[in-house]
């Protein structure tokens, strides 16, 4: 190393044993420098795109040109409240969701209780493939199977008439999305179940049955509440997942869904963004409120 | 100490630039018209219909004139009129249901027809058609045109329909397959016109209140009978496959792309007549290469450019000349398509166009687009 390099390098080293000293010197700076990275990211990308999309809610087009007025108003909000069809397009998809979260909870239940309490390791590995497996695949092509299974000449009709039995036409029906979504977000209800399961000592259901309590109400009082966690943080997933899907109802259904309206109005007919983005917030209510009453039953211990 | 708070005076000034919102770039945009062509400037970026940028004619093009073509599909008007507002493409493929939008909302510059040697060989009515010619100014130069076709399974649906009346009725109820499109209503409105004189519907695009009540409640009863509302061309294909429709509304496209896989449908024009789509190529008022832009539209109407889309996707060439060329590269696709009908098969449809509170006959009480968008969420619930 030779003198000329020496001396470059000196200035930068005393800059960067400083900023060290100074770091040391003040716990706070450390922290801002540390959080600042992903706390703007998340301001920047998440919290401000949400506050625009507050603001643009309050904002109308012009009905011919479709370009944006920036006044200030309720209609939005007022047409969404005041119209029927979007009321029953915001309850349908509320409902839909219920019925799937309820669906998948119903279903995974036993399963994860299986994975997790039942199944040896080598059975367990196999298990949690099998869960996983359809995840690795494309969403798009998992509905597009379930087009073909579901359809008038498809694999399940034709399964009934090998049979029998009388041909369903579930093809573009709410039953056929419920069929669909509760399929699709399984794993998201297995998981979290599972990983609530795991969690119960032994020695717990050893002192349940100690004290006399046959297997359903160990069952009922020792393991349901001590997983409940798992099961309202799986709810989450699958309640929100429903909630946002526009794909699913325009692939297998023949019904409009929350998604599908905003959909529209972004990227289609009037290219509404503001009233796409007033229709945005009832998801968002909807979500908010699931969240307070997830996390008063201890969902987020679970996660 | 110093050193200290320029540091931290360099977090803050970082997380206040990542807080201004990047301003986009907006380039100035030109509405004056159109009448020589410069020289060219080496690329162009379209907004098309699939199937109208096929490298068939787009290869020859970029040879003949250093354009490099760089097309976007389109899926809907609604999406070319949203894409064409970015200011990042030079021309549109619109529709009459766009077009006026366009044209009201400055995004597209006029033409001056004359720089087009292929216009004077144009069928009359696409001359100067009033989705893309307002007050005498043309607004960009027709294309292609078509209707909107009654499609039905030969084996299911018996006898032979002869009025759109089948799609309303409950005969083929869950078998019925019509677009996921607000402007389905003038269908709806088109057939009012004929079966119910009374509601005086003149123009399916042009409704009253009253008129337009009628239309949006045959469609909610219609409602009932419907497998599902179609969302892309491929979307019918597969209804008609595997079964799950027998009739249903389309476009030719599909009715050739079905017979192509040998399944049993026909297609044709009901006794009310139908609905269809004029094309327009239209050059944005921020075009960066209004030269090639130019160069395209020249390209597109010339007899054998037009010949060879109208085969490939089954529509009618505003170019009469086109005839015989499509003739020699498919033998009958001129009568097929329609390429030598009379001005009264062109007069029998009625083409897409943007509904506005504007009648046409000086009052303004007709019902607007938005007005249509709320109904077809309607409707669909």
């Amino acid at each position: 190393m030779n003198a000329t390099a020496v001396r470059a390098e000196r200035p930068l080293g005393n800059a960067r044993r400083r900023l060290s000293a100074a770091l040391w010197r003040r716990p706070w700076l450390r922290a801002v420098a540390l959080l600042l990275p992903p706390l703007g990211w998340m301001i920047v990308f998440y919290l401000a795109a949400l506050a625009v999309l507050f603001v643009s809610a309050f904002w109308s087009i012009d009905s011919f040109t479709g370009k944006l007025t920036h006044t200030w108003t309720w209609a939005n909000f007022h047409t969404i409240f005041s119209d029927p069809t979007y009321r029953q397009i915001a309850w349908r998809t509320i409902w839909m969701a219920s019925a799937v979260t309820l669906t998948d909870a119903i279903v995974a239940f036993p399963f994860a209780y299986f994975m997790a309490r039942i199944a040896g390791p080598r059975q367990r590995t196999l298990l949690f493939v099998l869960v996983l497996l359809p995840l690795w695949s494309s969403y798009l092509a998992r509905i597009y199977a379930w087009r073909l299974i579901l359809n008038h000449d498809g694999a399940l009709n034709w399964t009934l008439g090998k049979l029998g039995l009388p041909t369903q036409g579930w093809a573009f029906t709410n039953t056929a999305m419920w069929i669909v979504f509760s399929y699709i977000w399984l794993p998201f209800m297995i998981l979290p179940i599972y990983a609530a399961l795991e969690r119960i000592p032994d020695s717990y259901i050893e002192a349940s049955r100690d004290l006399g309590a046959r297997n359903w109400t160990t069952f009922r009082r020792v393991i349901v509440p001590l997983a409940l966690p798992g099961i309202v943080a799986g709810s989450i997933f699958t309640f929100s997942l429903t909630l946002g899907d526009y794909i699913t109802p325009s692939l297998v259904g023949n019904v409009d869904f929350i998604g599908n309206v905003i959909y529209r109005n972004v990227l289609g007919l009037t290219n509404n963004l503001p009233f796409a983005a007033a229709y945005a917030t009832i998801p968002l209510l909807v979500m908010g409120l699931y969240l307070v009453v997830a996390k008063r039953l201890g969902a987020f211990d679970a996660l | 100490m110093r050193r200290i708070r320029k540091w931290h005076a360099l977090l803050v000034a970082a997380a206040a630039a990542l807080c201004v919102p990047a301003s986009g770039v907006s380039s100035s945009s030109d509405n004056s018209m159109i009448t020589k062509v410069g020289k060219t400037e080496g690329q162009l970026n379209l907004i098309a219909w699939e199937g109208y940028t096929q490298p068939q004619w787009v290869k020859p093009f970029t040879k003949a004139t250093g354009c490099k073509v760089k097309p976007k599909y389109g899926g809907s008007s609604d999406e070319m009129v949203t894409l064409m507002r970015t200011g990042q493409y030079d021309a549109v493929s619109a529709s009459g249901d766009a077009s006026l939008r366009l044209i009201f909302g400055k995004d597209v510059r006029p033409i001056d027809p004359k720089l087009i040697p292929d216009y004077k060989n144009f069928i009359g009515a696409l001359k100067s058609p009033p989705h893309n010619t307002v007050k005498g100014v043309h607004y960009g130069i027709s294309l292609q045109w078509g209707p909107n076709t009654l499609l039905y399974n030969t084996k299911k649906v018996k006898p032979k329909p002869t009025s759109w009346g089948v799609l309303y009725s409950s005969k083929y109820k869950g078998k019925v397959t019509i677009p996921d499109n607000p402007i389905q209503i003038a269908d709806a409105a088109l057939y009012l016109s004929k079966a119910k004189p009374s509601l005086g519907i003149k123009d399916p695009y042009e409704l009253t209140d009253p008129q337009f009540k009628a239309s949006v409640d045959l469609l909610k009863r219609q409602h009932a009978l419907v497998k599902k509302y179609w969302v892309t061309a491929g979307d019918e294909i597969d209804l008609f496959k595997n079964g799950s429709a027998t009739i249903g509304a389309s476009w030719p496209y599909q009715t050739n792309t079905l017979q192509a896989a040998k399944a049993p449908v026909k297609d044709l024009i009901p006794k009310e007549g139908a609905t269809g789509w004029a094309d327009t190529w239209m050059i944005s008022s921020k075009a960066k290469h209004p030269n090639c832009a130019v160069k395209w539209i020249q390209w597109v109407s010339t007899p054998k450019v037009q010949a060879q889309q109208a085969i490939y996707f089954g529509e009618t060439p505003a170019n009469t000349k086109a005839c015989v060329i499509m003739d020699k590269l498919s033998k009958g696709s001129c009568a097929q398509y329609h390429a030598n009908a009379p001005t009264a098969y062109f007069k029998s449809i009625k083409f897409w166009k943007t509904p506005t509170k504007d009648c046409g006959n000086g009052k303004s009480n007709c019902m607007d687009y938005t007005k249509w968008q709320q109904a077809w969420t309607d409707i669909k619930s």
